[in-house]
């Protein structure tokens, strides 16, 4: 392909795949972008014309724009430490012989199948509620009194819903990941005298690098967008309300198209600063 | 000080024993080479030796003590492995210094060390850089710092050429004999390759399926062969093993005669045949010769070069003093 003509060829062909990819992300990026600079709301009055950055002011200055930030990160960070250490757990322990081992994998993949807004519904109603609950069945065997799991620990209680859909993600990567290290160097380490432990800290756990950043890349950008499981559990209330769920509040239920267009650009700009931030620390795992 | 016996020991994965009984004894400050076909339990009985692996049963003593239970770390051993298990997250100098780290020794100790070692296997321009940015052979010299430095009591080398080129081979050969020279500790190494076997070893252990099939000098083994087995393994290009009627006019079920020890002519000798392929070396001609009657195809050693073309008529003539007999169970008869 080394030609003029074969390379412009190439372009030719190349060129309805990747116009067709930049309309479909540059079109609904620009609407936003518009749209934010607008006051739009579709029930009262409709398009009320250019309002400059007012939009993006309005949206900082509410009380509720900090808290979702905050949200946000707490629930993304809780999330990836649980899966993260759980997820090392488990690929160590599913990559030991056992008797039963291919169930058991396909097992602990299987929350990764069901649908969030399914599993959210299954967590609240039969784990967390207060009343019928098993938690509530299971403080109560003990004696304690059951916790209304959604709205007095309204927050860890979604960190654990989340962390028990993405934990299969994590374990099935490191699990390959564990597999590939070379039997040879643990047996190397252990003749050089390191107990388990050092074993784990200074040959499984670097090996792991790599696999633990890509994790780590990946469930940052599905989880900052996580919805379904805060629609279907507590509707953004006891200070579960994220900023994807701030924006869909705003323009769903206050109709104001505007100011949701302005969230969306924010949202965007802490996401890349996110990824940028994450890049810098874990990224130069990548390499080499 | 670095003896090994091996007492009855005895290994089985399941229901299949890969090592049955077996009894051995290396003297400290001997190279002693394993050696045998693949799958004969050279490699699991290196491992056993190392702890790598629990022997089902029998003793392991290290220097008068036993050692079937301790752990591999406490065995004062050190390995170099057939992949090296460098650790390629570190550089060469952490790589080496990760035993000494584990044993909790002094820094300036370690340095110490990593420099003298470093220094004796030409490392010194490396230290800082990754496994990774290594080839084969400076790898190979890694693996064997890290066992160094460690000051075991002795080494354990698990079919450490067999990544090399054949030119590699030959340099890593003469450095690691160099090596037991110098250090003059327990060296027990396990190949494939009868070479390698008979230019290293003080002590040569041919393996067959689990079983010591002989153990002797290199030259022991090459003049003596115990049976059949060992015969045809040890030598290269292979003895010659003949049966049928010519070995029954020297009373035995099966004769062998090494290549190097037959005699070629194109006029007159005692077998008859057809030549084959002829390697020619510039310092020796190897030959291969049909249709002899004797067996599928005699090989003969010539020291120097002969005319010998594919479909030549050509005459064998065995030195009958070097030849081995052995009976009807493949043993040696003298």
């Amino acid at each position: 392909m080394a030609t003029k003509h074969s390379r412009s060829a190439a372009r030719l062909m190349m060129a309805p795949a990747v116009i067709l990819l930049l309309g479909w992300m540059l079109v609904p990026l620009i609407m936003t972008l518009m749209f934010s600079f607008k006051k739009y709301l579709p029930l009262r009055g409709g398009d009320l014309g250019w309002v400059g950055f007012e939009n993006y002011v309005r949206f900082v200055s509410s009380s509720a724009f900090w808290p979702s930030v905050g949200a946000t990160l707490t629930i993304v960070g809780g999330v990836l430490l649980i899966t993260i250490f759980f997820g090392v757990l488990l690929a160590i322990l599913l990559n030991q012989p056992m008797w039963g081992q291919g169930v058991v994998r396909i097992l602990v993949i299987a929350p990764f199948f069901v649908m969030p807004t399914v599993s959210a519904l299954v967590w609240k109603n039969m784990f967390m509620d207060p009343v019928n609950g098993l938690f509530a069945h299971l403080w109560r065997f003990f004696g304690a009194e059951p916790i209304s799991w959604l709205s007095q620990a309204s927050l860890p209680s979604i960190v654990m819903i989340v962390s028990w859909q993405w934990l299969p993600f994590a374990t099935l990567i490191l699990l390959t990941a564990i597999q590939s290290l070379d039997g040879e160097q643990l047996e190397a380490a252990e003749m050089d005298g390191a107990p388990p432990l050092k074993r784990f800290g200074y040959i499984t756990l670097p090996h792991l690098s790599r696999a633990i950043t890509i994790v780590l890349l990946i469930q940052t950008i599905f989880l900052l967008a996580i919805f379904a499981e805060i629609f279907v559990t507590t509707g953004g209330a006891f200070g579960t309300r994220t900023l994807t769920y701030l924006i869909f509040q705003r323009v769903l239920e206050s109709q104001n198209v505007g100011l949701g267009s302005a969230g969306g650009v924010y949202a965007i700009i802490l996401a890349n600063i996110v990824a940028i931030f994450l890049m810098r620390i874990v990224g130069k795992n990548l390499d080499a | 000080m670095g003896q090994i016996k091996l007492n009855q020991v005895t290994k089985s994965f399941g229901d299949v024993q890969v090592i049955p009984p077996l009894d051995l004894t290396i003297e400290d400050g001997e190279f002693t080479v394993f050696v045998g076909p693949s799958g004969c339990g050279k490699s699991t009985l290196l491992r056993l030796i190392a702890g790598l692996e629990d022997i089902t049963s029998g003793h392991i003593e290290i220097d008068g003590a036993d050692a079937t239970y301790v752990p591999p770390a406490k065995r004062g051993l050190a390995m170099v492995f057939q992949s090296y298990a460098l650790y390629p997250h570190m550089s060469v100098r952490k790589n080496i210094a990760f035993p000494m780290k584990m044993a909790g020794i002094d820094e300036a100790e370690q340095n110490r060390r990593i420099e003298g070692a470093a220094k004796a296997l030409n490392l010194t321009d490396y230290l800082d850089r990754k496994p990774g940015q290594l080839s084969g052979g400076q790898r190979q010299r890694v693996a064997i710092g890290r066992s160094i430095v460690r000051e075991p009591a002795a080494f354990l080398f698990d079919e450490p050429l067999s990544n090399l080129d054949a030119a590699l081979r030959v340099g890593m050969r003469l450095e690691i004999s160099e090596l037991h020279e110098r250090l003059k500790t327990t060296m027990i190494y396990v190949t494939h390759d009868q070479v390698e076997a008979m230019t290293m070893a003080d002590k040569i252990v041919v393996l067959r399926a689990g079983f010591i099939e002989q153990v002797g000098s290199p030259l022991e083994l090459y003049h003596k062969p115990r049976n059949e087995f060992v015969a045809g393994f040890i030598g290269s290009p292979k003895m010659n093993l003949i049966k049928g009627a010519e070995a029954e006019k020297h009373d035995a079920a099966t004769i062998g005669i090494r290549p190097e020890h037959t005699a070629v002519s194109k006029t007159e000798g005692m077998w008859k045949g057809v030549v084959g392929v002829a390697e020619h070396l510039g310092s020796d001609t190897f030959i291969h010769v049909h249709d002899t009657g004797l067996a599928d195809m005699v090989t003969v050693r010539i020291t120097g070069d002969i005319q010998a073309k594919h479909g030549d008529t050509i005459y064998l003539t065995p030195q009958l003093d070097q030849l081995h007999k052995f009976d009807a169970q493949g043993l040696r008869v003298d």
